[in-house]
């Protein structure tokens, strides 16, 4: 697992204080690991702020899952 | 950020025995917690309110790690609401010194584009939860200010110029801004002061609604004079000295906490082009 992947669900598993077995690639943040609205806007802020990355508003919509995440800034990374 | 200032609010006495109402905590990062953090470490005492439990569930363990038991539901927009809240401080009080009102809401919908197409109903929302909010609970609060007061509320300098965006938030903070003075006058008589503090962008929860707030930031940062953003500890400081009898001979003020950006008329010649912010 990619250095990325894994500090993102160390931040899922600090921001939304599930298990880290639940932190699968596939979960969702919203069904599977029980985040509200606001949730998912303070992950990508925080997102953001550990990877000094820039998700926009657009972006940040489409990312629901853990895979979601990973794959956006591995991709703003490797750019 | 490097800005981004990690110092612990200053300890002391200034606070000691005043009783507060803090409403607008979203969490860690919202300029009411700094304020509140700034209040505390000065021995003050407060009260939490939120509007619906996604907030609750946030604002209750910031309240208990300052030992505050007053965490309280409130919709602003609701005057039963209103009124059984000062019920529950006044009975659990018996008497309230200050209050920060960091509330403000618009349909993000409206957030973008231009002003000129804001539809009636975005307009009165904004208005009511953003501006008249502020008056409706002066009105309350100043019955329990028996020994004076301060009240407090946080504004943008989108109220006094065009910000891309700002819109009908910005007409929302302009009427609030006006209400600072209106009610300043009102209530001076009886020792109470009205405040606002017009703090340069902070990337918040409510900020995450603005279009560009990344832009806005970094312009700000490479245009104020002090060259950076403010952080929210210097935030939480004015806003101590703006609810302490620091600040007993101020009233009816707008202060800017903006690294000075207010007073700039023209891009600093040294800022770099962003105009395609990549960075």
């Amino acid at each position: 697992m990619s250095e990325i992947a894994d500090k993102v669900k160390k931040i899922v598993v600090e921001h939304l204080g599930v298990e880290e077995s639940k932190v699968t690639p596939e979960a969702s943040f919203i069904d599977d690991l029980g985040a509200d609205s606001l949730d998912t806007v303070e992950l990508v802020m925080a997102f953001e702020e550990a990877f000094n990355v820039e998700i926009p508003e657009d972006a940040a919509e489409k990312i629901a899952t853990v895979k979601d995440a990973i794959d956006y800034i591995e991709k703003q990374k490797a750019a | 950020m490097s800005s981004h200032n990690t110092t612990l609010p200053a300890q002391g006495t200034l606070m000691q025995g005043k009783k507060g109402l803090v409403m607008g905590v979203a969490n860690d990062r919202s300029i009411a917690w700094g304020i509140a953090q700034a209040v505390a470490a000065q021995g003050g005492e407060m009260a939490f309110t939120y509007q619906g439990e996604a907030l609750g569930k946030r604002v209750k363990p910031l309240a208990e790690s300052i030992g505050a038991s007053l965490v309280l539901p409130c919709d602003v927009t609701d005057e039963a609401a209103l009124d059984e809240l000062f019920a529950t401080l006044e009975r659990e009080w018996g008497k309230l010194d200050f209050v920060v009102h960091a509330i403000g809401w618009a349909d993000k919908q409206f957030l973008r584009g231009r002003y000129v197409d804001t539809p009636r109903d975005a307009f009165l929302t904004a208005m009511d939860i953003s501006c008249f909010s502020f008056t409706a609970v002066a009105q309350r609060a100043s019955a329990l200010m028996k020994d004076g007061g301060s009240l407090l509320t946080l504004t943008y300098l989108g109220a006094e110029r065009v910000m891309p965006h700002y819109n009908v938030m910005g007409v929302a903070k302009a009427a609030l801004e006006a209400s600072v003075r209106y009610m300043a006058a009102d209530l001076g008589r009886d020792g109470i002061r009205v405040n606002g503090i017009s703090a340069g962008p902070i990337k918040t929860l409510a900020a995450s609604g603005i279009g560009d707030f990344r832009y806005i930031l970094k312009w700000n940062q490479y245009n104020a004079p002090l060259e950076r953003n403010v952080t929210l500890e210097e935030v939480g400081g004015a806003g101590l000295y703006m609810l302490s009898d620091l600040s007993s001979g101020v009233t009816g003020e707008i202060h800017h906490v903006d690294c000075g950006y207010n007073i700039v008329g023209m891009k600093n010649p040294s800022a770099p082009d962003i105009s395609v912010a990549g960075d």
